[in-house]
């Protein structure tokens, strides 16, 4: 069994309108050091598999066919070996 | 010729259901998000709404369902594929349609009437209006920022694939009359063939007297019109 957490990111030169109203919500409660926000989405996905290369090959599969926008996001993923 | 309207749950299917059904008075069916076959239409319509609550991605969800793929081999083969609202934004994430939506530039969900320039008149769903004719359409969403790489805008404008543009009343491109900042101002673009058809703006909305406009109507009729299909007095469009 494998656990998998994904980390989905708009893409550089992207607006990201929403990371920038948080960034002036931020600015008007005075954290005027934050110099700039992005907003991403995260997802953690159980999965059972042979082996590792199997759930890296099926994992990359399900993110380019729903979890992600390829258009827009790009996405990282970080793959351990669990219990179940 | 059948038209048929897919129900996600959380799509405001019924209206396209009814324009087609009552206001128009031609045949439609209703498909289920599950369907595996789709045998005996033409012309198939992806309703506006919120299909499965819009989790994930507006139109993520229910362009992975069984239907979804079905409707794929239907348009390759040629079928009359029609996407409004969240229908485009299924298009979208099917990758029928080329590009993506990303949240209105102003964050806000926009919910008014626009005005749209018609920049192909000779597709199957445009041909009742003139070039370059201004009309007016109602929108409703929060996720219509239309986006496409600078060399993809440049393909669509070579193909004739984009269909309408946010305008002013004068049919204006300015940035004024963009509501939710889509490049281009593009409210609705057509894939190389002209068979499927994804636009923002909800034409079923205006396609009826009572409403107070019937410049929508004049979208389903032009579908007949290219089947050849003469449509019965009293609902033909006011021109």
């Amino acid at each position: 069994m494998f656990e998998a957490s994904v980390y989905v990111t708009l893409k550089k030169g992207i607006l990201d309108p929403e990371g920038k109203a948080v960034k002036n919500s931020l600015s008007s409660m005075g954290y005027d050091q934050v110099e700039e926000v992005k907003t991403g989405r995260f997802f953690l996905l159980k999965l059972k598999a042979q082996d590792r290369a199997t759930a890296e090959e099926e994992l990359r599969q399900i993110c380019e066919k729903l979890l992600v926008n390829v258009v827009l996001e790009d996405y990282t993923f970080e793959l351990r070996e669990v219990d179940r | 010729m059948r038209f048929g309207v897919v129900f996600f749950p959380g799509a405001n299917a019924a209206d396209c259901y009814y324009v087609i059904d009552q206001v128009i008075g031609h045949p439609v069916s209703p498909i289920q998000p599950d369907e595996r076959e789709l045998v005996g239409f033409d012309c198939i319509i992806l309703p506006g709404g919120f299909s499965y609550g819009d989790y994930l991605r507006a139109g993520a969800l229910a362009g992975a369902t069984p239907v979804a793929e079905q409707i794929a081999d239907f348009a390759e083969q040629g079928g009359l594929v029609l996407g409004i609202g969240n229908g485009f934004q299924i298009l979208l994430n099917t990758g029928l349609l080329p590009g993506a939506m990303r949240r209105n530039e102003n964050l806000r969900f926009r919910c008014h009437d626009v005005f749209l320039r018609v920049e192909n008149s000779k597709t199957p769903f445009t041909n009742r209006y003139k070039q370059g004719e201004v009309i007016k359409y109602p929108i409703a969403h929060g996720e219509g920022n239309y986006y496409i790489d600078a060399e993809g805008l440049a393909q669509l404008e070579h193909n004739g694939q984009v269909v309408f543009r946010y305008c002013n009343e004068e049919g204006e491109l300015v940035a004024a009359a963009n509501p939710d900042g889509s490049v281009g101002n593009i409210a609705g673009i057509c894939n190389v063939k002209g068979n499927v058809l994804g636009l923002m703006p909800h034409p079923e909305r205006c396609s009826e007297e009572i409403l107070g406009n019937t410049c929508g109507l004049r979208l389903f009729l032009s579908v007949l019109d290219w089947w050849g299909i003469h449509t019965q007095e009293g609902v033909m469009a006011h021109e």
